[in-house]
C-alpha cells in the first residue's frame, strides 16, 4: 500500500506536484497524463527516488523520507530504458547481482538465478552479454532483475515506451501478471483494460481518479477535446 | 560494434576453474612485466603464451576475431603513429605491449565470472577501508565498466551514423552528444543502483 499525504514537490522553482492526497491499495494501478504532467515524480516519489518537498508519502507504512532502506526493501522500480537498469555484463550475472546486498551463499544465489531464468523465459539468454538481447528481452530482464529480492510493490516508468507492439504486449502481459501491487506510469492507455484503478496527472495534480474507461474517456476529452 | 572487452564466457577448462585472485595476480604481473621489458622476443614469447592461453580456455576463434578485429585496428594506427616518431622497432615494442595487456585482460574477463572479479577487488582493497576507500564501490565500478563498454560503443556507432545521415562529419558533434548521452546513461545507472539496493557512500540495505 502506498499513501501521499498532501505531498508537494518543485524542482527548484517550478512545481511538479501540487498537494496530493492518495491512498493506493489496489493491484494494479495504471498512472496517465501528458509529458511534464509529474506522472514521473509521482513514481518516483513512492520509493523515495524523489523526496517530497512538503508532505508524506508512506510505502507499506514506510516514511519514504527517514526510512529509505526499508522502502527500497519493499519496492522495485523499472525504467523506461533497461540499458541503463542492466548492470552486469551477462542475463545470468546481472540476476545475481540483485542479490549482492543480501549475501546469500553461492548455491542460494544459484539456485534463485535458475528460477528466474526459467519464469521469465530467458533460460536460453543465461549466459548471453545483456547489451545483445532484444528491447523487449532486456526489458523483461530488467523486470526479473527487480523481482529476484520480492518487494511487495513494483513501480513502472513507461515500460513499454521503447518497444515494437509484439514485445510491447508481452512485456505487458508480464507486468500485468505479476502477483505485487504494480504502478505503472504509461502512455499506452489501450494496455490499462485489465487495471484496477487510473490516475490522470495533469499540471502537478489529480485531475481524474477511478475506474480505466472513465479516466481514459476523461484524458481523451480533456486533450483531443 | 567495437568490442575491446570480452564479457565472461563461461566454461569448465582449467583457466574458467582457476579462482580469479590467481588470474588478477597474473595479469598484474604479466602487465608490470610487459611495461618493463622492452625486449621483442620476450614480448612476442608474452603472445605466444597468451595464444596458448586462449585455447586452454577454449575461447572459440570467432569470439577472438570479434574481440581481437577492433583491437588490432587500434593498435595499428597507434603503431604506425610510432614508428613514424620513434622508428620501427619502438613501433613494434609498442604494439607487442598493447597486444599482451589488452589480450591478457581478455582472457581474464573471459574466463571469469563478474561477481568474482568483485569479491577478489573487494578483498584485495579490503584494507584501504581505514582510508575511506570503499572496496565494494571499486569492485562495482569495474564491473559497470566491462558492462558499459559496448552500450557507450553502440552509441558511438548510432552517432555516427546519425552524422552521416546529414553529412556531417566534425569531433565537435561527435564528441558532445556522445558525453552528454553518456552522462545521462551514468544518472541513470546511479538511480538503477540505488533501486536494486546500492546506496552512495557504501552503505548498503540488504
Amino acid at each position: 500500500m502506498i499513501e501521499f499525504r498532501s505531498v508537494s514537490h518543485r524542482y527548484g522553482d517550478r512545481p511538479t506536484l501540487q498537494d496530493v492526497t492518495l491512498r493506493l491499495v489496489e493491484r494494479r494501478i495504471g498512472v496517465i497524463g501528458p509529458n511534464g504532467s509529474g506522472k514521473s515524480t509521482l513514481a518516483r516519489l513512492c520509493n523515495g527516488l524523489v523526496k517530497p518537498t512538503s508532505g508524506t508519502v508512506l510505502a507499506e507504512g514506510h516514511d519514504t523520507t527517514r526510512e529509505t532502506a526499508a522502502v527500497r526493501r519493499v519496492t522495485g522500480f523499472v525504467f523506461q530504458d533497461p540499458d541503463t537498469q542492466i548492470l552486469m555484463p551477462t542475463v545470468a550475472e546481472d540476476l545475481a547481482f540483485s542479490l549482492r546486498p543480501l549475501r546469500l551463499p553461492a548455491a542460494e544465489v544459484a539456485r534463485r538465478v535458475d528460477a528466474q531464468l526459467e519464469a521469465f523465459g530467458l533460460v536460453d539468454h543465461r549466459d548471453h552479454p545483456a547489451h545483445l538481447l532484444s528491447g523487449g528481452q532486456k526489458q523483461l530482464l530488467a523486470i526479473a532483475a527487480v523481482l529476484m529480492t520480492d518487494p511487495a510493490i513494483v513501480l513502472f516508468d513507461e515500460p513499454t515506451t521503447l518497444l515494437d507492439l509484439r514485445n510491447k504486449h508481452r512485456v505487458m502481459e508480464t507486468i500485468v501478471g505479476l502477483s505485487q501491487q504494480i504502478v505503472v506510469v504509461t502512455h499506452d492507455l489501450d494496455l490499462l483494460d485489465r487495471f484496477d484503478r487510473v490516475i490522470l496527472i495533469d499540471e502537478g495534480r489529480v485531475a481524474a481518479d477511478g475506474a480505466p474507461g472513465e479516466t481514459v474517456a476523461f484524458y481523451r476529452k480533456l486533450i483531443l477535446g | 560494434m567495437i568490442a575491446l572487452a570480452g564479457v565472461y564466457h563461461p566454461g569448465s577448462s582449467a583457466l574458467h576453474r582457476c579462482p580469479a585472485g590467481i588470474k588478477l595476480f597474473v595479469l598484474c604481473v604479466v602487465g608490470t612485466t610487459a611495461m618493463i621489458v622492452g625486449s621483442l622476443p620476450v614480448l612476442g614469447a608474452g603472445i605466444v603464451l597468451l595464444a596458448v592461453g586462449y585455447a586452454i580456455a577454449r575461447i572459440e576463434p570467432r569470439a577472438i576475431w570479434r574481440l581481437s578485429r577492433a583491437l588490432l585496428v587500434v593498435v595499428a594506427i597507434i603503431a604506425v603513429i610510432q614508428a613514424l616518431v620513434s622508428g620501427l622497432t619502438a613501433a613494434l615494442v609498442l604494439a607487442a605491449r598493447l597486444l599482451l595487456l589488452v589480450g591478457a585482460a581478455n582472457l581474464l574477463t573471459l574466463t571469469t565470472p563478474t561477481s568474482a572479479l568483485i569479491d577478489v577487488i573487494e578483498r584485495v582493497l579490503g584494507p584501504l577501508r581505514r582510508f575511506g576507500v570503499d572496496p565494494g564501490q571499486v569492485g562495482i565500478a569495474v564491473a559497470l565498466t566491462l558492462r558499459f563498454i559496448p552500450v557507450i560503443a553502440t552509441q558511438a556507432a548510432r552517432i555516427r551514423e546519425a552524422q552521416a545521415a546529414r553529412g556531417v562529419r566534425s569531433y565537435r558533434s561527435f564528441l558532445l552528444p556522445l558525453v552528454i548521452s553518456t552522462v545521462r546513461m551514468a544518472d541513470g545507472v546511479g538511480e538503477a543502483l540505488t533501486v536494486r539496493g546500492f546506496q552512495a557512500g557504501g552503505a548498503r540495505h540488504g
